[in-house]
């Protein structure tokens, strides 16, 4: 028997793995937290745009307190060819409904913040270390193996990302393929503020999300992505895996052509790259995994593919926020009785199914589908129609 | 300003480098060289080069760890993929 014993062990200190450990500790149940990074956040990377909703179920006064860059008030569109482009936009503060609320956000700030947030709500946090593997035993997940230490739980929440090798190691995943998903590569660009909102036209505190489908100009499946931050522009292009080897251009120089491109050069005059990064994203509209537990192990977020990422529509914090609420309900259920079989866990997958996930997964992908249709683009009304139901996510 | 090279750029991020212990396994004898230049090309940090005489090199300082050179070539160029050790790798502060 090891030494310490949890309630629950969550391997992964980003947004899902966050959000269930607070509810978690909400209702008193012992729960650590195993992180790889040195501080939660900094081995995560957006790029990036939070829809609040979800986390604002968590922390009602999320909005108020939060490390959030700027609210999106404006989106843009554009459609590049190599040297010129065309651009929509639309103003995103106009928009009603659910989704309303979405903001710039940079991750090693805002995940940090989150996970301060928790630890004061009563969970444990331990950073800087990998978990190596899983102790299962008559194939049930009962704790990790990180180095030398081991530590049980009643259940394991696998919160560690797209790259989910423990998942795999669960028996719940199978390998990514390169069609599956995208590779992001993001610079984060400092400009000063005042200069940054009169190049975008934005008040204090407004931000723009710009999606740029860049196939034309950069080749097949690479788009582009701008996003305004306090004083910073998230910038970066993102392609399918699959199509990078028989692309004109590699990865690297991708993010050079994007930010040499006419249509985004004078924007970006004068700014300093301060950071590159890169991230993997499950690609295309999602699809909820044939199994999301095993006995003694939830699956959540990345990990559990839970991201909508069309070009057009780019989601995955969000999802993964409530895929974190929702293991956190099943496990609080299954704490009263003391069963974690696969059984009684599977109660999430039926969680997941009743969410708006796979709701706004269909529907998204029908935005794709519309999108996909050149004779829209012969139609400008209802082109704006169908921007204006796509830029609301 | 003079153009970022890709090196210019990571060294803009925050490493905590293990020098010895390299957490990506590569085959640099790799045969097929289609599938050399494919693991080439996608490396957003760039770090399979190939030379002139088509000699494969990979330097695991710089690494994203993104996982795409798994994904891409897991079982073939890319013998092993591990995240690093613990407390090392990047650290994005911006992320």
């Amino acid at each position: 028997m090891a030494e310490d014993r949890f309630d629950a062990i969550i391997v992964g200190g980003g947004l899902a793995g966050i959000a269930a450990a607070y509810r978690l500790a909400q209702e008193g149940l012992e729960v650590l937290v195993v992180e790889r990074g040195n501080t939660c956040g900094s081995k995560n990377m957006t790029g990036g745009r939070l829809y609040t909703h979800t986390l604002e179920k968590l922390i009602p006064d999320l909005l108020q307190r939060a490390p959030l860059e700027r609210r999106i008030v404006k989106e843009r569109f554009s459609l590049l060819t190599p040297s010129s482009g065309t651009t929509i936009e639309v103003d995103s503060a106009k928009l009603g409904g659910l989704y309303a609320n979405s903001y710039s956000v940079l991750r090693a700030p805002f995940d940090r913040w989150l996970a301060d947030e928790a630890e004061a709500a009563g969970v444990m946090f331990v950073c800087g270390v990998l978990v190596d593997d899983l102790i299962i035993r008559d194939g049930r997940v009962c704790g990790i193996i990180a180095g030398e230490e081991e530590m049980e739980a009643d259940v394991v929440i696998l919160a560690e990302g797209v790259n989910a090798q423990l998942a795999q190691k669960a028996g719940l995943r199978e390998e990514l393929q390169p069609d599956q998903v995208e590779v992001g590569a993001k610079e984060v660009l400092s400009l000063d503020q005042a200069v940054l909102e009169d190049r975008f036209h934005l008040a204090p505190g407004e931000g723009i999300a710009w999606i740029i489908r860049g196939e034309d100009a950069f080749g097949p499946g690479a788009n582009g992505f701008l996003y305004t931050n306090k004083d910073t522009i998230s910038l970066g292009v993102v392609t399918e895996i699959g199509k990078i080897p028989s692309a004109q251009h590699s990865m690297v120089e991708l993010v050079d052509l994007l930010k040499e491109h006419p249509v985004v050069a004078p924007l970006i005059a004068g700014s300093k790259t301060v950071e590159y990064s890169a991230h993997l994203l499950p690609c295309g509209q999602g699809a909820i995994l044939p199994r999301l537990c095993g006995d003694g192990v939830l699956l959540a977020g990345d990990a559990a593919g839970l991201a909508i990422n069309l070009g057009y529509v780019v989601r995955g914090m969000d999802l993964a926020v409530e895929s974190g609420l929702l293991c956190a309900e099943t496990v609080l259920k299954c704490h009263e009785t003391g069963d974690f079989s696969r059984d009684a866990l599977s109660s999430y997958e039926t969680a997941i199914q009743n969410s708006f996930i796979p709701r706004d997964m269909e529907r998204c992908g029908s935005y794709a589908a519309q999108l996909g249709n050149k004779a829209l683009y012969d139609d400008p009304a209802k082109l704006i129609d169908v921007l204006t139901a796509v830029m609301q996510g | 300003m003079a153009k970022m090279t890709i090196e210019d750029k990571l060294g803009l991020n925050k490493f905590n480098t293990n020098e010895l212990n390299s957490h990506i396994d590569v085959d640099k004898e790799y045969l097929d060289k289609q599938e050399v230049e494919r693991v080439c090309r996608a490396c957003p940090a760039g770090l399979y080069k190939l030379d002139a005489e088509g000699k494969l090199s990979f330097d695991h300082l710089g690494c994203l760890e993104c996982g795409t050179c798994r994904v891409l070539s897991g079982g073939k160029v890319v013998k092993g993929w591990h995240y690093p050790q613990s407390g090392y790798g990047i650290s994005f502060r911006m992320g």
